[in-house]
């Protein structure tokens, strides 16, 4: 979703941390999720070889992607499958909206895709007139709330489910003040039915595509996609240039890692492959690029790419768990949204690298082995270079590398801010110093170290 | 060996007990240490904030001071990494380079090259061990949660050696406490809530001090702490290994 | 054309080529002689399957007449299990008309021990739809059809040419709502695993 107000990670964040209960509920529900993965990993002793399996794997992809693009192609074309080729989000979604005109469809039922939420597909095929139902529970439910998905993998992590049965009531004549999550699902369940009984059209993601066979995969837990699919006339599966991988056999370490990562299960209910049409229907699969081939150029960023889009990140990162994947104002959030933004949009995304505490746990967490944290240190290089940090930040920093460059100045300076806080405190101790908002400043100390050093030296003298 | 004292600036400015305490401790296990006294800052608040281009001189003044030594030795984890990760001197790269293998920070430096075993230090109280995370996932300098890999704390195993000390256990063991540089104020809230969460496990869990390699970290739980109103201090690792120490 | 640009700025942003790794030593490593029908079945369970051990097709149908109301559509893929609508003879039909179906039984002949799947290619489910549009859905599967990993599975599966393959590990499920699990989404509210030994 774009910025619509403008604002930036940090004043979105504030926004939301000024419900605090909310926040821990938010934080103790990913961090659960978080544990919930840790147990399932450590139930396979293999799990780091597992890991850096599927980080080679998917050097390996990325260093001959063209080749396997094409075989890819190739497969899929033999298959019976037809391919397109999308340079950018407006030209998928103008494919789809073709090929939904070309069979006088309006309506169409999508299954969970984040490179669609990237794409804005939705508004865009609003504007011309056609309808589309997301039918991932968690899509439909902020389909239905007109917000964007704040998680990849859980939409609506951050709805409480009172607030989803008021949706659920007032969009599907459920029961007023009705929460309980199983009657919620069941309404979504009938409501649902009618959608993919009645679609002729039906679009999905991709979790993986075979080059070796021309087949790709979805998982799901819902079933959502395959009973879209299935009704359908014509299955469109949109995928982005990096959901390549070589052969079937690979597969065997991606399902392993996927789900585990994502939500803590060993693996989602299905995980279905797809290779021929069903007789007297169409398969289209869309080849998305937007901006992925010059991610692929920037020797520093391209591992980015290797991303499974299993969520991992999200739910370990403290910052994402206490400020929420909507204040990333961007469709893919959290450290891995935060590496992968500023290439698409370097002005507009220029403070999600910096919406971290470099912590680490991101890259440690991540089954392919992404160095996220490296690379959001990285990007904040990058974004200063380009002259997209603010002046006032850029002065501060001169007169600090000044300061500390010189012995004599650091010294001195650091004697003189000393002095400021024992004999000035309101001088640091106000409103507009943040770091007083919530905390009290440090004591200043008599002398500093290198002072009672010399002390001491004298003093053996 | 000769061993040089590398102090982070702001421990120098704000906290020089811990920086005195590290000196002495080492002193008492035998080590000849030295503190370059014309050494500032690692450069690391503006690296970390996207302005590595600007630390050539502190990274040049860095190598002057603390080349010729066996050991560089660094009461701080995240100062620690940033030196061995980021230390770079066009005209004395080889310098540079070799000062990066020689720099360690107290903790490792105590249990893999000194490889104490007991310490005579006595601290009759209850501890919260704070991961900080440069340490921990930077310098490996314990375990970190999200790996299958055996469990290990070069500072546990330390606290460990202290008569008296008694250290909690935690509901999260290695959660970052949210201070991350200027994070702090360009992302006030998430970082006051996330040292907020932080203090609270060790509070919740009956801790007396918290400590931690790194004072950063304890700097931001130290202020969210007094703020509170709380009884619980923190205390930097090297002040409890020399705590009552003959 | 957006395809040639495409592949072409991507050919001129790729750089050395890594190679692939191995993958015979997770092979090995995984491998294992454990009983794998006790480790499957107390996944499976976990995930919310009703696992039952028969000696044969017989004591399917009484489990099924016990559970299910007479008159009920049932679709079968299993030749052995005749008293139910035989799939092969209704394939002509539209997906669609499988709308009112209460429970489809399909036969696998690979079964996953670590995490429950079990394997079904179009050919076993004989109309795709079917084990997704159905209210509930039963497999029968050998003792000796499990493999311990995914990694075997493929081995297995190899480079057979299928239209379309399932891994299915339970019955549709979802936990959008504040992460409380709740059985039976879109698909099937109940995965009914019979065990031939």
């Amino acid at each position: 979703m774009s910025n619509a107000t403008g604002k930036s990670h940090p004043q979105l964040a504030a926004v939301f941390n000024q419900d605090e209960p909310r926040v821990d509920w938010h934080d103790e529900t990913l961090w659960w999720i978080r544990q919930k993965r840790d147990v399932q990993a450590h139930k396979l002793p293999e799990w780091e070889l597992l890991r850096e399996t599927a980080s080679q794997i998917k050097n390996n992809v990325l260093s001959n992607l063209s080749t396997y693009l094409e075989q890819f192609e190739a497969n899929a074309i033999n298959n019976g499958v037809i391919v397109h080729w999308a340079a950018d989000a407006k030209e998928h979604n103008q494919i789809v909206h073709q090929l939904l005109q070309e069979r006088g469809i309006n309506r169409m039922v999508k299954s969970k895709s984040m490179l669609t939420e990237e794409c804005h597909l939705n508004e865009y095929l609003k504007e011309q007139g056609i309808d589309v139902i997301d039918s991932d529970l968690g899509e439909r439910i902020v389909q239905l709330a007109n917000e964007p998905p704040s998680h990849i993998v859980l939409p609506c992590i951050h709805k409480k489910k009172e607030e989803i049965g008021d949706i659920f009531h007032e969009h599907l004549g459920s029961a007023k003040g009705e929460s309980d999550p199983k009657i919620l699902t069941e309404t979504a369940r009938q409501h649902l039915r009618e959608v993919f009984l009645t679609r002729r059209a039906a679009l999905t993601g991709v979790n993986f595509a075979i080059a070796e066979t021309g087949e790709f995969v979805i998982c799901t837990n819902e079933g959502n996609a395959d009973m879209g699919a299935h009704l359908a006339e014509i299955h469109i599966a949109s995928m982005g240039i990096e959901k390549i991988i070589p052969e079937r056999k690979h597969l065997g370490v991606f399902l392993r890692l996927l789900t585990r990562s994502a939500t803590g299960q060993p693996i989602t209910t299905y995980s279905s492959h797809y290779k021929k049409p069903q007789e007297g229907t169409a398969i289209h699969i869309i080849i998305v690029d937007n901006g992925r081939s010059i991610q692929l150029g920037r020797e520093d960023f391209r591992n980015s790419l290797k991303c499974i889009r299993c969520g991992a990140c999200m739910n370990t990162c403290p910052v994402y768990r206490k400020s929420g994947g909507h204040s990333y104002h961007t469709a893919v959030a959290g450290p891995i949204g935060s590496i992968l933004a500023p290439n698409l949009d370097m002005k507009k995304y220029a403070d999600l690298p910096f919406a971290s505490t470099l912590c680490g746990s991101c890259s440690n967490v991540c089954p392919v082995k992404i160095d996220i944290h490296d690379q959001l240190y990285k990007w904040r290089q990058v974004i200063v270079k380009e002259g997209y940090s603010p002046a006032s930040k850029t002065i501060a920093m001169k007169a600090m590398a000044f300061t500390l460059s010189s012995p004599g100045l650091y010294r001195s300076g650091g004697k003189m801010g000393r002095l400021v806080f024992k004999y000035a405190p309101f001088a640091v101790n106000n409103g507009l110093n943040p770091w007083y908002k919530h905390r009290e400043m440090p004591k200043a100390p008599e002398e500093s170290f290198g002072e009672w050093y010399s002390k001491r030296k004298e003093g053996k003298q | 060996m000769k061993v040089a004292l590398f102090v982070p600036c702001y421990v120098d400015q704000f906290y020089p007990k811990a920086a005195i305490a590290t000196l002495e401790l080492l002193e008492k296990l035998g080590v000849e240490v030295h503190y370059p006294k014309n050494q500032t800052c690692c450069g690391q608040p503006m690296a970390n904030s996207g302005y590595e281009h600007l630390t050539a001189g502190c990274n040049s003044l860095f190598v002057d001071n603390f080349s010729g030594y066996d050991y560089i030795v660094c009461p701080s984890g995240s100062c620690t990494l940033h030196i061995k990760e980021h230390l770079h001197s066009p005209e004395k790269e080889e310098q540079a380079v070799d000062i990066r293998k020689r720099v360690y920070e107290l903790t490792e430096f105590l249990i893999d090259v000194l490889q104490v075993k007991e310490l005579k230090s006595h601290f009759p109280y209850k501890v919260g061990l704070h991961q900080s995370c440069h340490g921990l996932r930077g310098l490996r300098i314990s375990q970190m949660s999200e790996l299958v890999a055996p469990a290990f704390s070069k500072p546990a195993q330390l606290l460990d050696m202290v008569q008296g000390l008694e250290l909690v256990p935690l509901s999260r063991q290695d959660d970052c406490c949210g201070f991350g540089g200027t994070f702090c104020v360009v992302e006030e809230a998430v970082s006051s809530k996330m040292g907020k969460d932080r203090v609270e496990d060790h509070i919740e869990h009956g801790a007396q001090y918290i400590t931690s390699a790194d004072l950063s970290c304890l700097m931001h739980m130290e202020g969210i702490l007094r703020r509170q109103k709380s009884d619980v201090k923190v205390i930097h690792v090297a002040e409890i290994l020399n705590h009552s120490h003959e | 054309m957006s395809r040639e640009k495409i592949l072409a700025a991507v050919k001129k942003n790729q750089f050395t080529s890594t190679a692939l790794p191995d993958l015979e030593i997770l092979s090995a490593l995984t491998a294992t002689s454990d009983n794998l029908v006790q480790q499957y079945t107390g996944v499976a369970s976990a995930g919310g399957c009703f696992v039952y051990e028969v000696n044969d097709l017989e004591a399917i149908k009484d489990i099924l007449r016990k559970e299910f109301k007479p008159g009920v559509k049932i679709i079968s893929g299993i030749q052995g299990l005749d008293e139910y609508t035989y799939a092969s003879n209704v394939m002509q039909e539209s997906s669609h008309s499988f709308a009112d179906a209460e429970l489809t039984i399909l036969a696998s002949n690979l079964g996953v021990a670590e995490n429950g799947a079990l394997w079904l290619t179009e050919n076993q489910m004989n109309i795709r739809i079917l084990p997704f549009i159905s209210q509930h859905l039963a497999v029968v599967i050998g003792k000796d059809a499990f493999v311990p990993t995914m990694a075997q599975a493929y081995a297995q599966i190899g480079n057979a040419d299928y239209g379309y393959g399932a891994f299915i590990s339970g019955p549709s499920k979802t936990a959008d709502i504040e992460q409380s699990l709740v059985i039976g989404a879109h698909g099937p509210r109940s995965l009914s695993v019979f065990i031939l030994i």
